[in-house]
């Protein structure tokens, strides 16, 4: 086997156990903090496949952004750790269904698709080209995603304010 | 570093070995040189000098019986540290709490991948350079906020918030002074961004436009916040929490959380010349072995000029509250940096070839400020006459 292909197969397997842990976990901060596996392993995964501005991306914005503020909300909830997750109003079995049913649905999608498969993968600077495509080619989505974003900030700034009185 | 390999295995050395183990082999190798040969001396010496340094600007004496002048302190700190037994507290959480000081020192050491120490001398001069320091000086936020959570202590727990807070509220702040440094230079390259600038002064991005020098002290101040120092030490603050997020820590782990931070000081150093101070850059003066030698002692004293003015402002300043340390970074630094950005792209397209005689009249704005600021200290210390000891120790 290459050593690439090792490599790879390093970090899915870093990416999977850490979200595993996550999901299974019965301690929510162990969650909250197995997410760092994930997300660094998915940029593990960016860079393999030669991304390089979209991992630094993928660190900053998730874990410097939204892991901390799950954290943050994990840890200001007041006895977090204390309350049951389980949902009981759906037992085990709806649950082993549903889950089954969904597996099967992803497994049968992989299986079926015809993926391309990038022949050579070129580690090439990306940043100038995404740049360059960000005002040319795809202007339009650009502005419209920073115009959503602007409103989601305004509607928090106006949702957390204190009301002025008079 | 790549081309090194490259030429080492063309040379004929590591023949029969896959190119690939080479350079996991010479990744290791150039980890291990940075590591041990670089910043563990560094922070060190750091460490010493900066308790020189505040006891000196403080009327007190300071480490001065290991070695001559106590230069040799931080062996003697390493080795204690080193020799105790390593405390887990029962009540702390058993997985994370040894854990965390690990991805705070991963955290900070990563960023020497792409901190050059000369044209030459890098690690790897990515192409996202700067970006990829800024994300993952990131990570560190995690291992505060593990630490500050896993050992079980409500002072812990309001150090490592309180620093998460602070860091992410500031990465703004210093995030848009740097974007500002990307336009000028049209690349994230720390390497491409030091190309760019001249030996001379005036060839500095500082020196580039009015805004670039706003720039420039909004990193500074957002990066000291970052590294929580003085002023900006809450998450630490003796007075309120003890010692924040370290206080359940001893020995060796207690010893990275400062390694990282007197670590710390010289990457804030370190970034502040790449964008701002021209780097490495050096007169044309010999060649090959002489020019590469001048390259480091230049970039390492720039660098280590503003470790220097991080301790003075340590020794100086009082620490600021916390609702003041928001509303400065949310009310002001945070425009100003818009206002930064905007400005140096509408300097660009005013002036598309840069402007010469702004940049000589920025600098000689900056040195006429710097006169008038050791001229207002010459004053104050003539007319308060205070007790001075002018020998350079005590």
């Amino acid at each position: 086997m290459e050593v690439g292909t090792v490599v790879f197969y390093l970090i899915a397997l870093l990416v999977v156990a850490s979200a595993a842990m996550v999901a299974f976990s019965h301690n929510i901060i162990y969650s909250a903090f197995s997410l760092l596996g994930t997300f660094a392993g998915v940029a593990g995964i960016y860079v393999f496949l030669g991304a390089d501005f979209v991992a630094a991306v993928q660190l900053l914005i998730y874990v410097g952004g939204i892991l901390v503020l799950i954290l943050f909300a994990v840890m200001l909830t007041h006895r977090i750790t204390d309350v049951q997750i389980t949902n009981r109003s759906a037992g085990v079995v709806p649950g082993l269904i549903i889950v089954g049913l969904l597996f099967w649905l992803l497994y049968e999608t992989i299986t079926t698709t015809p993926w391309a498969k990038a022949k050579e993968i070129a580690y090439a600077a990306t940043s100038a080209k995404i740049g360059d495509q960000f005002l040319q080619s795809y202007l339009l989505p650009f502005e419209l995603a920073s115009i959503v974003l602007l409103a989601a900030l305004i509607g928090a700034v106006v949702l957390a304010r204190k009301e002025m009185k008079g | 570093m790549q081309a090194f390999v490259d030429s080492l295995i063309q040379q004929g050395y590591f023949t029969g070995m896959p190119t690939q183990v080479v350079y996991a082999i010479a990744m290791i190798a150039a980890a291990f040189a940075v590591l041990s040969f670089f910043v563990a001396p560094l922070a060190g010496v750091t460490s010493w000098l900066e308790r020189r340094v505040w006891a000196r600007m403080q009327s007190r004496v300071g480490p001065n019986r290991v070695g001559p002048q106590g230069i040799l302190q931080w062996l003697a700190d390493g080795i204690k540290n080193l020799l105790k037994e390593d405390l887990i507290p029962a009540a702390a959480d058993q997985l994370l709490f040894p854990l965390a000081p690990y991805i705070v020192f991963i955290g900070f050491l990563c960023t020497f991948v792409v901190i050059p120490f000369g044209s030459n001398l890098i690690v790897a001069d990515l192409d996202i350079g700067i970006l990829y320091l800024l994300a993952v000086t990131s990570i560190v936020v995690v291992g505060i906020l593990m630490a500050g959570w896993s050992s079980n202590n409500k002072w812990s727990l309001l150090g490592g918030m309180r620093s998460a807070a602070q860091i992410v509220s500031y990465e703004i702040p210093a995030g848009l002074a740097v974007l500002s440094i990307i336009f000028l230079a049209g690349t994230m390259s720390t390497q491409g961004i030091i190309k760019n600038q001249g030996w001379a002064p005036w060839d500095w991005y500082l020196f580039n436009n009015p805004f670039t020098f706003i720039a420039f002290f909004l990193y500074f101040t957002a990066a000291l916040a970052e590294g929580n120092r003085t002023p900006f030490d809450i998450p630490e603050a003796e007075s309120e929490l003890v010692a924040g997020y370290v206080t359940e820590y001893s020995g060796m782990r207690f010893l990275f959380f400062f390694f990282a931070e007197w670590g710390n000081l010289y990457v804030i150093g370190a970034v502040a010349t790449i964008l701002f101070l021209g780097g490495w850059q050096v007169p044309a003066v010999g060649d090959g072995l002489i020019e590469g030698v001048l390259q480091f002692v230049v970039f390492f004293l720039k660098a280590y000029l503003w470790v220097f003015v991080a301790m003075w402002v340590r020794a100086t300043l009082p620490r600021v509250r916390v609702d003041q340390l928001m509303a400065l970074c949310w009310k002001y630094m945070v425009p100003l940096s818009f206002l930064c950005v905007i400005g140096t792209a509408a300097w660009m397209v005013v002036f598309p070839h840069g402007n010469r005689w702004a940049s000589v009249g920025m600098f000689v704005l900056g040195v006429v400020i710097l006169l008038l600021f050791f001229g207002r200290v010459r004053y104050q210390i003539r007319h308060s006459k205070p007790e001075l000891y002018l020998r350079p120790y005590i």
